[in-house]
């Protein structure tokens, strides 16, 4: 079995989600695991699981980031106000390139943001709970005095499709072929690095542990695709959709919304953060760092600029899961954000980062903001009333970690 | 008469008004072994570490190969050829062999990524012929026994052609077996012309190996002496009471076992 290199803990959180899943179908009568919860609840866990592969990064280094809530609200109203009143001053609205114009901004100022947390943390070593405490504040200000507390709308057409809805989704054949070619991806990933590893002629893992993780990567996916084509447009909007893609409507015909932008961003954003954790020197570094500050220091690396760097990542994230937001509100408010931090370090703290430093995986992280997602999105169909979703949400994650720690207790040495 | 690979001149560092080390020099020859001795708090490691960069002199030069050289981080030093064990091996408890073994100087494919196989291909050659028993290539190294652990640490050094090697109580962790290893390594090394400094506390190891010793007290220099030319006893008077072999009387000799 060690030999096998799978991740015991992560088959225990996919079992603690289905265990989840399949108590909350049974507690809402079949709701939960309908396709159209399934699609929401994959709509609504994109921004927190974007930023929560960040900050699995800024724990692993030792830091914390408590400002991710604050900052997605500030970035979120400067997006909104860019497209929404000094882009169109200038050039009008609609234009084609708004939407990309708007994200590179946002992107832009996060990274902006993040480097200036990042460098106040690593280069005049204000721990950096204090310096994003002080983000915290600081930036749910600018958030409201960017707009003196309005509420900006509505967004930019083209950006809108950002958060999804019923025109921002891959639809029925995109989401195939995408399923299919990251189905086939798995396989190929598997059997590459079975092929490198014979070329240096080191040990291979057991056959069957590979074709195990083929199997369930893969079916993983086209079950997802085959949920989430399961979800089709309600009437009315099948039958504009129908119009504008020019196909005669017929009465009762389902047209799949397929994978939702937000969902595809979250799961190239997994992607990409978790390539950068584990095939990236940058990612090296950021576990050295947590597992020895001052070995990562002898080993000539350096530390500080790493640790900005993952500041900048984390803001750049921060940017995305705000575009993500304000198009899915179709609006920015000052309040946009409150309380998301909690989410976030919950979400990568559930998924099995330590707050000590070294340990983490953006995987985890991702799983554990669909954990959050879930236990909300499933309280809500119990119509547990909001107070109690605290409590339990709260309870949930000391109780999680508290099992974390012992396993972890357990296996080491 | 050969150049010294690193001369160490009037060396001083001071942690708030405390004198570490006080108008220290010493000089490293090309495949010579240097053993530094002292007794605890003597100033030699912080010594070394100004030449391994991660110790930042308050004054003092530092010539490698006759030209002087500023060393501001371990960076520099790993450029100029300086390899460190440190006593605390400094690794990253988290990381596996092979990435603690390329930390900071890790094999990447033509795009910038990681070539885990090629380091880890790498690792085994040099386990191979340092601890052939060495198995864990893919645990964190918090999971291996003390003396794995300095397997790691040792591999490191010796692995990226080191020209000055700096040993901070290499075998400390290191049962029999493993402790002859190290010294055949060092032997080794030391014919292929690489200069090293062994720090001790086990001055039967330091004498077994060093071509000269140099033996530091209260941060200052006692001495440096020609292995050849003293015996253990005179060694000791050097770092217990701070005399050298022609200060120091008979009685005091005597004492010393007393």
């Amino acid at each position: 079995m060690r030999d096998s290199e799978i991740d015991v803990r992560m088959l225990g959180m996919l079992g603690l989600l289905l265990a989840l899943w399949i108590g909350f179908n049974i507690a809402s009568g079949g709701t939960f695991l309908s396709a159209r919860n399934l699609w929401n609840l994959s709509v609504q866990f994109s921004a927190v699981a974007i930023m929560a592969t960040g900050m699995v990064i800024i724990i692993v280094s030792r830091s914390i980031d408590l400002s991710v809530g604050s900052m997605l609200g500030f970035v979120g109203m400067f997006m909104a106000l860019f497209q929404a009143e000094w882009l169109p001053k200038v050039v009008g609205f609609d234009q084609w390139y708004t939407w990309i114009v708007v994200l590179i901004g946002g992107l832009i100022l996060g990274a902006i943001i993040g480097l200036i947390q990042g460098a106040v943390t690593a280069y005049v070593s204000v721990p950096s709970f204090i310096v994003t405490l002080g983000g915290l504040l600081v930036w749910r200000g600018a958030a409201w005095s960017l707009a003196s507390g309005r509420t900006i709308a509505p967004m930019d057409s083209t950006f809108q499709l950002l958060g999804g809805g019923s025109r921002g989704a891959l639809g029925g054949t995109g989401s195939w072929i995408l399923g299919a070619v990251a189905a086939l991806a798995i396989v190929f990933y598997f059997a590459n690095d079975r092929r490198k590893r014979s070329h240096f002629g080191l040990k291979q893992r057991p056959v069957w542990a590979t074709a195990t993780m083929m199997a369930i990567g893969s079916a993983g996916v086209i079950g997802a695709v085959w949920v989430l084509n399961s979800y089709y447009l309600p009437d009315n909007l099948a039958r504009q959709v129908a119009a504008e893609r020019g196909i005669q409507y017929t009465e009762g015909m389902q047209i799949p919304l397929g994978i939702s932008y937000p969902v595809l961003i979250a799961v190239g954003v997994m992607l990409v953060m978790g390539f950068i954790a584990n095939n990236r020197k940058f990612g090296r570094y950021v576990y050295s760092i947590g597992g020895n500050p001052e070995a990562a220091e002898l080993a000539g690396i350096n530390t500080r600029w790493t640790i900005v760097k993952s500041f900048i990542v984390m803001g750049i994230l921060v940017g995305i899961a705000a575009a993500v937001s304000i198009a899915r509100l179709n609006a920015a408010t000052s309040g946009l954000g409150t309380g998301a931090e909690l989410y976030v370090i919950a979400a990568a703290v559930i998924g099995g980062t330590s707050l000590t430093g070294g340990i983490g995986t953006v995987s985890g992280a991702v799983l554990g903001a669909l954990v959050m997602q879930s236990l909300q999105s499933g309280m809500v169909l119990m119509r547990i009333d909001a107070p109690l979703q605290d409590i339990v949400v709260g309870v949930v994650l000391v109780i999680a970690v508290a099992v974390d720690v012992t396993f972890r207790k357990r296996t080491e040495r | 008469m050969t150049t010294p690979l690193v001369e160490m001149q009037h060396m001083y560092v001071s942690f708030g008004g405390v004198h570490a080390v006080q108008d220290v020099s010493i000089e490293l020859y090309p495949g010579e072994i240097l053993g530094l001795v002292g007794g605890n708090g003597a100033g030699k490691s912080t010594l070394v570490k100004t030449l391994s960069g991660a110790q930042k002199a308050d004054s003092g030069q530092i010539l490698i190969n006759g030209s002087p050289v500023t060393i501001y981080n371990p960076r520099d030093a790993k450029a100029l050829g300086v390899e460190t064990i440190y006593q605390t091996l400094a690794l990253a408890e988290n990381i596996d062999a092979t990435g603690n073994m390329f930390l900071g100087r890790e094999l990447t494919s033509g795009l910038g990524n990681l070539d885990d196989s090629a380091m880890e291909a790498a690792t085994r050659q040099i386990m191979a012929r340092l601890n052939p028993k060495f198995e864990n290539f893919k645990q964190p190294v918090a999971r291996l026994s003390g003396g794995q652990r300095q397997s790691v640490a040792i591999a490191r050094a010796v692995h990226f052609n080191a020209k000055i090697l700096i040993m901070d109580e290499p075998t400390a962790a290191l049962g029999p077996a493993e402790t002859e290893q190290v010294r055949q390594l060092m032997r080794q090394l030391k014919s292929e012309g690489i200069g090293i400094i062994l720090i001790s506390h086990d001055i039967h190891d330091v004498f077994d190996l060093s071509d000269r010793i140099s033996v530091m007290l209260q941060g200052r220099l006692v001495g440096t002496v020609d292995r050849e030319t003293v015996t253990m006893d005179e060694v000791l008077a050097m770092i217990i009471i701070g005399k050298k072999p022609g200060e120091v009387t008979e009685t005091e000799l005597e004492e010393l076992h007393g």
